[in-house]
Parts: C-alpha cells; structure tokens; sequence
C-alpha cells in the first residue's frame, strides 16, 4: 500500500515530462480536477453514504465568486476564495440542518432541486452575468492573477491541492470521526444507539466536503477564465463528481482517482471522435455507465479488484 | 377577470401535475424507492404521441392510450431489468440507477429527436370555450379535466379494488403479503407499470397544448419532487392537492412577477418545504 501509494506520486510528479505537450498536459489538468471534485464529493457521498447529486451547487459558487471579485473591484480571482468557502459553508449548513433530521433520500431530492434553483437563478441575476456569465483577467496583471500561458503551473497547484485533499480524507478515514461516518453509512439507527452523534457528523462531513468542492470550482475558474451557469452549476457538473467516485468506488481513499483515470481518457476520446463537447453521445454513455454500474457493480473498480485480486496467480493483493 | 382565467389555467395545469406525481409517490410509497426519471417518462409519453399522430395519425383518444400502454410497458422493463435488482442494495446503487436512466433517457431523446421545440399538429380539440368571461382553450380544459378524473381513479384503484389492496398489502408488509399469497415482485412491477402509465399519459394531455423538447423531463421530474413533498411521501391525496397547488402558484407567480419567475418560486417553496414541514401536507412525520 505505502509503496503504491509512492509510486502513484512519483507518477503524477513527473507525467508532464513524459508526455509532454499542450494537449497531454491539459489532459493531466482536467483529471487532477476532475479527481479533487470526485475527492471532495467522496467525503459525504462515499464515506458518508449520504448521496448528494447537486454538488455542483458548491462547485459553480466556488467559481463564480472569485470572478465576481474580479469583476466588481478588480481583485485578483484569488482573493475570492476564501469567500467562496464561507458562502459554500453556510449553503451547505443550509441544506443539511433541515434534511439532515430526515434518512433517506431527502438529502438527495433536497440537493438536486436546490442546485437547479440556483442555476435558474443565477442565469437571470444581472450583477453575476446572468446567462453569459463572468469573466476573468484576460491577461494577467501580475503573477497574483494567476493567468498562465502554459498548463504546466496549473498541473502542479491541481496536484497539490489533490494531494492536500487526498491526505485530509486518509487522516479522516482513520479517525474516530472516520469510523462514525462508516457507522453511519452501515446503519444510521445502529450507529445513533450506539452514541454517534449523527447529525452532527454528517452536517461536519457536508461542510468539509462544500470546502473542497468550492475548491475545485474556484481553480476551475482561475484557469479557465471563465464562468457560466451551465458549466458551474449545471446538472452534468454534479453527474461527473458521481459518477468518477462511483466507478473507482465510493468511500475508498483512491476510488476517485481510479474513476478519473478511466473516465478523463474515455470522454477525451469520445469527444475527439465524435466531435465537439456539446455531443450528447457523450451523455448517454454516462447514463449507459450508471445505469450498469449501479446495476452489476455499486461498489466500482475497487470491489471488482477485491473479488479478482486472490484469484490472480502469484502474490496476493496486499490489503 | 384576466386573474380568474389565470387561476383556472393554473388549476388545469396543476390536475396534470397531480397526474404525474401521483405515479412518483406510489413507487416511493410503496417500495421507498425514488425515480429520478420520471420526468423523462413525461417527457417521452409526449414524444409517443408525436410518433403516433406522425406516423398513424390518430386523434387524443388514440395517442392517449398509445402513450399509457408504451409507459406502461417502460415502468415494467425498468423494474424487471433494474430497479428489482438495486431496491434492497446500498443507498447509492438505488440514487445511481433511476438517476442514470434518467441521464440515458434525456440524452437518447436529444440525439434521436434533436434538441429543437415541437408541438403537436391541431388536434379535434381545438377552439377556446367562453364561460361567463373566461375564456378557457378547449385542448387545456379536455387535458386538465381528463387528469383529474385519472387521478380520481388512481386513488379509488388503490383503496376500493382487491388488487389496491394487494399493492398497499405489499407496501405494508412485504413478506406478510407473501404470506397471503400475493407475489411482491409482480404487485410491485404493476405499480411500476401504473406510475410510468400516468407519466406516459400526463406527457400525451401536455402536448396537446404546449410545445415541448427533451429537456422538459428534467423540469418535470423536479415539479413532480415538490408536488410530492409538499403532499407527502406515498399519498395519492395529497399529490391531488398539492399538484393543484403548485400549478396555482406557478400560474400566480407567473402572472405576478413574469414567467422565468415560476420555476424559482416553486423551488423556493421546495427549499421552505423542507425547513418547515418535510413531512408534506397529508404525510405523517
């Protein structure tokens, strides 16, 4: 595991000086976010087993904001971030307060319909572009701004945070809130007899989510230098965060960068073969996708190799 | 005056959503599972009489049932091949499912019937009738009446009829019902079929009067969300009313303060819904 771990590092660290070039890098950039929205989504949809599908709510506001200080007084997107949190963070205490007293798939409905509304809402609200959207720098004014001709910086502050990410979670796992949350997961009754404190947990875990999630969008936006409603809170925002953490395996600490590592090269492909990202063959191979996986292999990539592993000849996989 | 005609249009409306919803809240009432497609099964039976009136050219009488009979049909396939497998399994593969048929669904229709608005050629209901003032176009009035008897009737299926009671003897207690001698998984692929049916049907009254594309489901399914919140999980009665309610609202707000207005409002609601009474208007706690 320690030595995997290592040489999954070592690999992303020098990926860009193997396949070098614009195109292999802005490959590498969009899976390493798409693997910290995967991440962050994990935290309460995987370990948590509370499902949300309208993560994009907290990933379009982590994106709108720093552009909106941008546009309004001429901040460096950057400043924005922490903003972006704080409104992330108090949406988020908004959403679970309420839906956390119910089980079940109130929380699911709740987040769907509450990312929907903001997304209509925000195509007709003036002061964040309504539905054109923001803009960033278009030429950076200093190094502050962010705007890098090349991928290459971007590569690696994506990579960081991942790894920031990713080091949360596994400190989690292992904590005792960590073993609350797979209470939880397991049986939310059982897990309230026996003293976890249920609520509070997944509200917590909600909230530590929002924050990267918030994140991702606002680095989504820093690099693209650019925002609108239907690539920050559209629906299918919140479906890749699903379904990367569900392919690789929900609640596992490297299941949404399995997912990613599938899915990025597969949709680059698909998009470069059929054309266009606007291709609505793209979508239905995601819906195909769900729809099989749900039905053959909820657990994802990570089960499969737990039920392949042991019967692969010589050394057995190390747990 | 022109209020009153809107309330009406809005309560015609409104027995269509009660149509639709209450096929949502029988699935989650009965095996406390959630169809993120639903909307899409609205949005296909609109589709399916598009076909028929093509393509045979029959009147509402024909494309109403071809729709309830192909929605049928769809309900039953998706809980044989999916949903049966999924409902006792972990949270996420349930969520996963219906959501990713749901994705299938929507973007099938895009690629199949482009994303471009359609409507139906004029129908034999056609005309405005003008009571006392208000005047009320015949295709709205046919659609809004022909839901609410449906829904009506959906209700009295459930209550006054053996196989009403066999559904809800499933719904109470699954291996009781077994032991009466009902069989779970065909009582729950009739209800399946039963909640597609009133979906496919819905779709087909719509779109006599509205134009439409594919991504209306996507709408749909959440107006069906809040009309079954706000009724309450698993009652029929109570996506009666609160569907009348919520084509009210939208209707009002729409007249209010402008049509891209409605959808934020009924969300809105959703969102007040859920902080005040989650539980819906006829649901217990």
């Amino acid at each position: 595991m320690k030595w995997g771990l290592l040489a999954l590092a070592s690999a992303l660290l020098i990926y860009p000086f193997i396949l070098t070039g614009p195109f292999y890098w802005d490959v590498g950039v969009t899976f390493l976010l798409a693997a910290i929205s995967a991440s962050a989504w994990n935290i309460v949809g995987g370990y948590a087993g509370q499902v949300s599908v309208g993560h994009s709510m907290f990933f379009g506001i982590g994106a709108y904001v720093p552009l909106l200080f941008y546009q309004l007084w001429g901040w460096p997107p950057v400043a924005g971030v922490p903003a972006g949190i704080v409104v992330s963070l108090l949406l988020a205490v908004a959403i679970g307060l309420p839906t956390f007293r119910l089980q079940g798939h109130y929380f699911s409905m709740a987040t769907i319909a509450i990312a929907e509304l903001i997304r209509i809402f925000v195509g007709t609200w003036d002061l964040v572009g309504a539905a054109i959207g923001l803009q960033g720098p278009a030429v950076g004014r200093a190094w502050w701004d962010l705007t890098f001709r090349s991928e290459l910086p971007y590569y690696y502050i994506f990579l960081a945070v991942l790894g920031v990410v990713l080091y949360t979670t596994y400190e989690l796992a292992r904590s005792r809130f960590g073993y609350y949350l797979r209470a939880i997961k397991a049986g939310e009754r059982a897990a309230r007899s026996l003293g976890v404190p249920v609520r509070q947990t997944k509200l917590k875990a909600l909230m530590l989510s929002a924050t990267f999630t918030s994140v991702a969008g606002s680095l989504y936006a820093i690099k693209t230098g650019f925002i609108d409603p239907e690539s920050g809170f559209g629906i299918l925002v919140s479906v890749q965060m699903v379904i990367i953490a569900a392919l690789g395996g929900a609640g596992t600490l490297l299941g949404p960068l399995v997912g990613a590592l599938i899915l990025v090269p597969l949709q680059t492909a698909t998009n470069t073969f059929f054309g266009g990202g606007g291709s609505g063959l793209t979508y239905i191979l995601y819906g195909g996708m769900i729809v099989l996986l749900a039905r053959f292999e909820p657990g994802g990539m990570h089960e499969l190799w737990d039920r392949i592993a042991p019967r692969l000849p010589r050394r057995s996989h190390a747990a | 005056m022109l209020l009153l005609q809107v309330i009406v249009g809005g309560l015609l409306l409104g027995a269509i959503y009660a149509l639709f919803s209450s096929g949502l809240t029988l699935i989650w009432g009965m095996m406390n599972v959630i169809n993120f497609a639903h909307g899409e099964f609205v949005m296909l039976g609109m589709y399916v009489a598009l076909l028929v009136v093509v393509w045979i050219g029959g009147g509402p009488e024909t494309f109403g049932f071809a729709a309830a009979f192909a929605l049928f049909a769809l309900g039953v396939c998706v809980y044989l091949s999916l949903i049966r497998h999924v409902m006792r399994g972990p949270m996420l593969a349930q969520i996963l499912s219906t959501f990713g048929l749901a994705l299938l669904l929507r973007y099938t229709a895009f690629w199949i019937f482009s994303a471009n608005f359609v409507s139906l050629p004029q129908t034999s209901f056609s005309g405005t009738l003008n009571v006392a003032g208000i005047l009320l176009p015949v295709p709205q009035l046919v659609a809004g009446v022909v839901a609410a008897a449906l829904t009506i009737a959906l209700h009295l299926l459930l209550t006054r009829t053996t196989l009403g009671s066999q559904l809800l003897a499933v719904a109470e207690d699954r291996s009781a019902s077994m032991l009466m001698g009902i069989r779970p998984d065909r009582m729950q692929a009739i209800a399946w079929g039963l909640a597609g049916a009133s979906a496919g049907i819905a779709g087909a009254l719509m779109a006599m009067s509205y134009p439409w594309s594919p991504s209306v489901g996507e709408t749909f399914g959440l107006t069906a969300f809040v009309v079954v919140t706000l009724g309450g999980f698993g009652s029929v009665p109570g996506a009666m009313y609160a569907g009348l309610i919520i084509g009210l609202v939208q209707a009002l707000s729409a007249y209010w303060l402008g049509p891209i207005y409605k959808d934020i409002i009924v969300y809105a609601l959703f969102a007040a819904l859920l902080w005040l009474r989650p539980q819906g208007l006829m649901g217990k706690a």
